[in-house]
């Protein structure tokens, strides 16, 4: 561990963050928006690399604390519906106490995914491999039709009307905080566990350290901030709707962080990026051809590439190693 | 002895079966403060089951297990490791992927050194217990003749520097109390006779006492002051090296009886 300049730390991610944002406002509106989309998708890779990638934990649930994140989030910061009451007199006042709302509606959604975080994992991590994916892919599931139940947030037909408090700035200080906090974990002797763990749990057991609080832990936090980047996504797009925290968003964020390299937290975020963009990018050709091909050359490249780099884009590296031996 | 041997291990009647098949069988055993002790016996006898019973991996049917003074039957692995009651495995169970010196230290966390908050923000207390664990890790590579190894990767070093990485990582989380299965397995004689030198050293030096499960009867003879041997779950003899090798239950149990 070295010596650490908080302070150096904290404002390197407040210009980082100033930039995004600086870029997201001189962009027209498309692209500003899969800027977005690219800072949200980041950290929904990042926080899941925390389980899949350091804590060797195979996840199918992420969409779950997602969407509770989200409709935690738009739910108190959107008028109709208007949880702790603030929603209203907070539009009233001006961006300053939006913000603050904001900020507090983020800290809701974060601690309310933790919770069902640390509520899922506890059980289920006992489980390994194949049998925690399917454990979590039924949790998943169970929170998207749970919330597909509730009348107030709309049911079925979502939640409509959630302010667009999201701004770049946040999205990226928030991705930026997330990577600085994993970056600093793994110099920790807490980070050190968490991989001894993921390399051999009976032997971590037997030097005194108890695999499954690290493992909670490690799908606690991981949760939260999956939470947070929903309500950060809810107060992008404006509007939810469990249609879209389905197993397959799930599938989603693990595909990023399987074709980044899993344990590599900056390929996860190339990969996200990647991910979300190309999609968009392939459009032209669909006007060219006249028929949608774009799913078919997605898939087509991620056979590809993970054929040709099966451990992921950087393996277990990070961009600034990948000049070191692999 | 002018005092009473502390016992730091004391196995009461333990018993265990899978099945119809009685793994341990009534199996009791006393270690005291600072012995080295082996336990032997043919394959399938018995003895790392015992070795799982005594460190939580498995719950007993029967019987009672006690270390450094606490009643441990029962006890999850981890707690019974933060006691002070630390194994090896006999297939060696390294973290492959991480560094030597990042094995020592993952090891060391047994007791706690920070707060993560204080580690994530890079307290000076932090800082300060984490230059004092790599210099204890350091200690340690050097005791075991792993020093120049620190930064390699565990999975990768050769077979013998790999067991004694074991024994080193078993020290680091604090072991009083060591239990090695087949430390000198797929040693070669002047890497048995290196083991058979820092075994005792350890327990010279660092009061830390031993017992060991081994097939080399060269190391067994020549290092333990007691030998327990097991055959079927049981404790079929106890004694000396020297008594023990001419314990007729002992040579029937490994050569087999002349009769029938």
């Amino acid at each position: 561990m070295r010596r650490r300049p908080n302070l150096l730390a904290l404002l390197l991610l407040l210009a980082a963050a100033s930039l995004a944002q600086g870029l997201y406002a001189t962009l027209p509106a498309y692209p500003a928006t899969i800027l977005m989309l690219c800072l949200i998708n980041a950290s929904l890779a990042t926080s899941l690399n925390l389980v899949i990638g350091l804590a060797g934990q195979f996840s199918l649930g992420h969409a779950g604390f997602m969407a509770i994140g989200a409709y935690v989030a738009a739910s108190c910061t959107t008028p109709g519906v208007d949880l702790l009451g603030l929603a209203a007199p907070a539009l009233a006042l001006g961006p300053a106490a939006q913000q603050a709302l904001f900020a507090l509606a983020l800290l809701l959604a974060g601690l309310a995914a933790g919770l069902a975080g640390y509520l899922v994992g506890l059980p289920s991590l006992r489980l390994r491999g194949d049998y925690l994916a399917i454990v979590t892919l039924g949790f998943g599931e169970i929170i998207r039709v749970v919330i597909l139940n509730i009348p107030a947030v709309g049911g079925p037909r979502g939640l409509s009307g959630v302010p667009s408090y999201s701004s770049a700035f946040v999205a990226a200080l928030f991705l930026g905080g997330l990577v600085l906090g994993i970056h600093r974990l793994m110099g920790t002797s807490h980070g050190r566990v968490l991989l001894a763990v993921r390399a051999d749990e009976v032997a971590a057991a037997a030097l005194g350290s108890s695999p499954t609080r690290f493992k909670v832990a490690a799908f606690t936090a991981s949760a939260a901030a999956g939470g947070v980047a929903g309500g950060l996504l809810a107060h992008a797009m404006m509007y939810i709707n469990p249609s879209g925290f389905t197993f397959m968003r799930s599938v989603e964020v693990v595909v990023m962080v399987v074709l980044g390299g899993a344990g590599s937290i900056s390929g996860g975020i190339l990969a996200a990026a990647l991910l979300t963009i190309l999609p968009e990018a392939l459009r032209p050709l669909q006007q060219l051809t006249g028929v949608d091909l774009r799913m078919v050359l997605y898939s087509l490249l991620l056979i590809a590439l993970m054929l040709s780099r099966p451990q992921g884009l950087l393996g277990r590296r990070e961009i600034w190693q990948m000049r070191k031996r692999p | 002895m002018s005092r009473a041997a502390e016992k730091v291990l004391d196995v009461e009647s333990l018993s265990l079966a899978f099945g119809g098949l009685q793994a341990v069988d009534a199996f009791s055993m006393v270690l005291s403060r600072g012995e080295l002790a082996g336990l032997i016996g043919p394959n399938g006898a018995g003895k790392s089951t015992v070795f799982n019973l005594v460190t939580g991996v498995y719950r007993p049917d029967r019987g009672e297990v006690r270390a450094l003074g606490r009643r441990v039957t029962g006890w999850k692995p981890d707690a019974i490791a933060r006691l002070g009651l630390v194994r090896s495995f006999q297939n060696i169970r390294l973290f492959r992927d991480l560094s030597v010196m990042d094995n020592l230290l993952a090891a060391m966390h047994a007791q706690p050194p920070y707060s993560l908050l204080a580690g994530l923000l890079g307290t000076p207390k932090a800082l300060r217990a984490e230059a004092g664990l790599r210099q204890r890790a350091g200690e340690l590579m050097e005791l075991m003749g792993l020093g120049p190894r620190a930064s390699e990767e565990a999975g990768g070093l050769p077979y013998g520097d790999q067991k004694k990485l074991e024994i080193a990582r078993a020290l680091a989380a604090g072991a009083q109390v060591l239990l090695l299965d087949e430390p000198a397995a797929g040693m070669n004689p002047r890497e048995s006779q290196w083991l058979m030198h820092a075994l005792r050293r350890l327990r010279d030096e660092r009061g830390v006492s031993i017992l060991l499960i081994e097939h080399d009867m060269h190391v067994v003879m020549g290092l333990c002051e007691r030998v327990l041997v097991m055959d079927h779950g049981q404790k079929i003899a106890e004694g000396t090296p020297h008594q023990v090798q001419r314990d007729a239950r002992v040579i029937e149990a490994y050569l087999g009886s002349k009769k029938r």
